[in-house]
């Protein structure tokens, strides 16, 4: 191809905070009964003002402070004017200069900024009528925005992949596509090989809106490249507008051009006064960040040899990775726990990691362990517990369970409990 | 019976059982009838108003406002009770909820009468903005009652309530309190909730009160201030202390060429009084006056415009073609100012000279307690007569924007009559939070005149 595509995204995250983002309804909204966690602020009836949610706040730092952002010191709302039947107030209350976190930069592509606002109610198409429901409206929502840095789809999925695993590990949001609580626009232009050689950019962008899942993204981009491509190569200009995805019939189509581009007429929100953010808050949310996914790839791979993709896989789930963990402790053999897990899903059968791990040692049927083997182990645990002997010799015949288990742990479970328990018996009465 | 002049008489009157406030509410509730031509009132809440007097009489206690009956502006939002803003856009609205002026209001003991009469959506400065009718002054029906509070104005004047609320974003409580004849306070920005309160705008607005004496109204500031979780711009804050010997500073700009003379006459008159009861005068200077009315019609029309973007009769109201013509002339003119290409030249410089007009109040400030200034360039002035005009009727808020603009409290209090018998007045600005130093001077004044 003689161009060159220069994409960059903006992400928007919807947080899992208790309540919206301005008033003390729900913000957990998928799947409820249409308008009703609504209250006279999220439905923007006369005379309601805003409350900013300290939730939302503190967890978009966090997202900004795992992504290398700087935090803002001094950050504020703005009002974004714009009529839609979805949005109650008329205006969306977001931000524009100072956003909460600036810069940062994931997988070598580097971050603009992230900022906070909230989302707006849904429509909803049915017998003719188009109907709101406000249940959605003021949830708070995260939008990261990205240097066009990207240059194929391949790495856009890889990126979103990550952000979308980054905001589980923090616990922010499941940041879910298909159920709207992670969307995605994409800015696409070509540049010519002469504007590649330079670093200049092409002097114009098309948005690609809606798209909703990581299945139509990678159509949706490569629909829109192919068409610019088109378009350029037939010496014609491609026209700086917004653009659409039919998943149908699985091209874009025209939503906006140029000349319809919104005046947004941002002004600082009056209602809410400036956020100011001290050392202290900000290093506070510092601590509170978790070890972060390719961080644990990292240690995965240095703490247990395991090949890269079946650390990929583990890391992917929090839930699954920190189980492994947990059967790592209780058993060595790191590479079959984690095929077991990966390939045989045994972890799915056993809520408990230890119940995994003795699963684990009757699969593989490994040989018991020799008698030399057990006998030195019979021989420390007798020593180690000398209540328990003295216990036994005056009678006390429960407690042999309790030893067989000693030396079963010492011999990770490979002892027979019957060459055990004998070789146990003969010692005490012997020694 | 003879209606108890203040919230101390009603309450007194009202524990000693010398009459109940099912009188009351009986003999308010005629004065509105009587009064119907100075359409003050857009409802009258007969029914709300008899339920909370019954609930007084049965179980009396000695709550702030036992018995007091308060007309709302018709901006205040009422739960079950019809809230218009005097605009058609919202003529058949019941709110689902009230504000917390209101709500605070109920619960010390008030008890509401009815929502009054303004310029619509709290544009205008006449009261004939009203999508529904101007209000009337009662000392000349020929005469405008001053705005945007109009109705709650002439409601106490006329002694159709004993206290009324209003609202304040560029003057529209201590002007028409001005023209009335009583006592109007617009509290510090951030004194007061406005949750609940149709916003005019947001960065402007304040919650205040008009009551026959400077202590009604102090009574009912002390009621409604504070913060209550819905309005994140209020701060509970400590009150200012005022000099050892008070004094009050008297700004050169503010007596300018187009101040009428008798109304100079009469806050000359007003400085004398206090002079004489012991407070020091003060020549300050405020330089940047002469640049508020610009700065507020720009800031002031911005955020207008956006707040009325809710108005668009999909959730509740009616559509926007019901905006009146000075609703409409707002909304274009905040628009244009806020969009891309001017914003820089027109808000954001506005903000600019905002901000130096805030420096002009912390330097007098530092000098004196208060600021005697007038309220307006002159006495009511007659029916239709600057309304032809938007920008004449633009320079009547000479005197009261800069307080908005700063953010301070302003207590209009009147001090007399012109040769044509409309009142006159002034009014005390102050230092932020420094309402209890405007209600010591204004019960100096009102002891010692």
């Amino acid at each position: 191809m003689k161009y060159t595509p220069i994409i960059g995204l903006e992400v928007h995250i919807e947080l899992n905070t208790k309540t919206k983002m301005f008033c003390s309804c729900p913000a957990d909204h998928f799947g409820k009964l249409p308008n009703t966690q609504t209250c006279p602020v999220c439905l923007g009836l006369p005379g309601a003002l805003p409350f900013a949610n300290k939730e939302a706040i503190d967890k978009t730092i966090k997202f900004g402070l795992a992504l290398g952002c700087e935090i803002s010191r001094n950050s504020r709302f703005y009002r974004k004017n714009y009529f839609y039947p979805d949005l109650p107030k008329g205006f969306q209350t977001s931000q524009l200069d100072s956003p909460l976190c600036v810069g940062g930069e994931l997988q070598a592509k580097k971050i603009n900024h992230i900022h906070l606002e909230e989302d707006a109610g849904k429509l909803v198409h049915q017998n003719g009528a188009s109907l709101v429901d406000f249940n959605r409206s003021s949830v708070p929502l995260m939008e990261l925005v990205t240097e066009p840095d990207f240059h194929d789809v391949e790495s856009i999925l890889v990126f979103l992949k990550e952000i979308q695993l980054i905001a589980r590990y923090l616990n922010i949001s499941n940041a879910d596509m298909e159920k709207g609580s992670m969307r995605l626009e994409a800015n696409v232009s070509l540049a010519t090989s002469e504007q590649s050689t330079v670093n200049s950019l092409p002097d114009y962008k098309v948005e690609l809106k809606n798209i909703n899942s990581f299945r139509f993204l990678e159509k949706a981009i490569n629909a829109e490249i192919k068409r610019q491509e088109e378009i350029l190569s037939n010496g014609e200009k491609v026209e700086q507008e917004t653009r659409g995805y039919d998943e149908v019939k699985q091209t874009t189509y025209s939503q906006r051009s140029k000349a319809d581009a919104h005046d947004y007429r941002y002004f600082p929100e009056p209602d809410l006064p400036p956020i100011s953010l001290s050392e202290l808050t900000i290093n506070n949310l510092q601590f509170t960040i978790p070890e972060l996914p390719q961080q644990k790839r990292e240690r995965f791979e240095q703490e247990y040899k395991l090949p890269k993709d079946y650390i990929d896989i583990l890391v992917l789930d929090l839930d699954r990775a920190n189980y492994f963990e947990e059967a790592a402790k209780l058993n060595n053999n790191y590479k079959l726990l984690a095929d077991l897990m990966i390939n045989k899903k045994l972890d799915l059968e056993f809520p408990q990691a230890a119940g995994f791990v003795r699963k684990l040692v009757e699969l593989t049927k490994v040989e018991y362990a020799n008698n030399d083997e057990v006998e030195s182990v019979v021989n420390l645990v007798i020593m180690d517990n000398e209540k328990a002997v003295s216990d036994y010799k005056n009678g006390n015949g429960n407690v042999v369970g309790f030893l067989i288990g000693m030396v079963q742990k010492r011999l990770q479970g490979k002892g027979n409990v019957e060459v055990v328990r004998s070789k146990l018996l003969e010692k005490i009465q012997n020694g | 019976m003879n209606l108890p002049l203040t919230i101390k008489e009603t309450k007194a009157g009202l524990l000693n059982k010398k009459f109940s406030a099912v009188e009351l509410v009986d003999e308010y509730l005629k004065n509105i009838e009587a009064n119907k031509d100075l359409n003050a009132f857009l409802t009258v809440s007969h029914e709300e108003a008899y339920k909370k007097a019954k609930e007084i009489d049965n179980n009396l206690q000695d709550t702030p406002l036992l018995g007091v009956t308060v007309a709302h502006k018709d901006l205040y939002l009422t739960k079950g009770i019809r809230t218009t803003a005097a605009s058609k856009v919202l003529e058949s609205y019941i709110p689902q909820y009230s504000a917390t002026v209101v709500d605070r209001i109920e619960k010390a003991g008030g008890i509401t009468l009815g929502k009054t009469n303004c310029d619509a959506w709290a544009h205008g400065g006449s009261g004939e903005n009203s999508d529904f009718g101007p209000t009337k002054n009662p000392w000349n029906k020929t005469h405008v009652p001053g705005g945007s509070s109009s109705g709650s104005a002439v409601a106490v004047a006329a002694g159709l309530s004993l206290v009324a609320t209003g609202t304040d974003t560029g003057g529209s409580i201590r002007q028409p309190a001005n023209f009335c004849g009583v006592v109007g306070l617009k509290p510090t920005y951030g004194a007061v909730s406005r949750y609940g309160v149709i916003a005019m705008a947001s960065s402007l607005d304040t919650m205040g009160s008009f009551g026959r004496t400077v202590e009604d109204v102090e009574t009912v500031f002390n009621v409604i201030k504070g913060s209550d979780g819905y309005d994140s711009t209020v701060v509970d804050s400590a009150f200012r202390i005022p000099h050892s010997k008070l004094k009050i500073g008297i700004p050169k700009e503010y007596f300018t060429d187009g101040l009428d003379k008798e109304v100079e006459k009469s806050i000359m008159e007003a400085s004398k009084v206090f002079e004489k009861a012991g407070v020091e005068l003060v020549p300050v200077s405020l330089p940047n006056t002469k640049h508020a009315v610009s700065v507020y019609y720009i800031i002031q029309p911005a955020e207008v415009s956006s707040n009325l973007e809710r108005y668009d009769g999909i959730r509740f109201g009616n559509s926007r073609e019901d905006f009146g013509a000075e609703a409409k002339r707002r909304i274009m003119l905040g628009t244009y100012v806020l969009s891309v290409g001017y914003y820089d030249a027109y808000y954001l410089k506005a903000q600019k000279v905002r901000s130096k007009l805030i420096q002009d109040f912390d330097l007098a400030f530092e000098k004196v307690d208060a600021i005697l200034a007038p309220v307006a360039p002159t006495a009511a002035f007659e029916l239709g007569e600057k309304n032809s005009d938007p920008l004449k009727m633009y320079l009547e808020d000479i005197f009261t924007v800069s307080a908005n603009l700063a953010g301070i409290p302003g207590l209009a209090i009147p001090s007399g009559f012109n040769k044509q018998g409309l009142p006159l007045g002034f009014q005390l600005l102050g230092p932020r939070f420094g309402e209890n130093i405007l209600f010591e001077l204004g019960k100096i004044y009102e002891k010692s005149k």
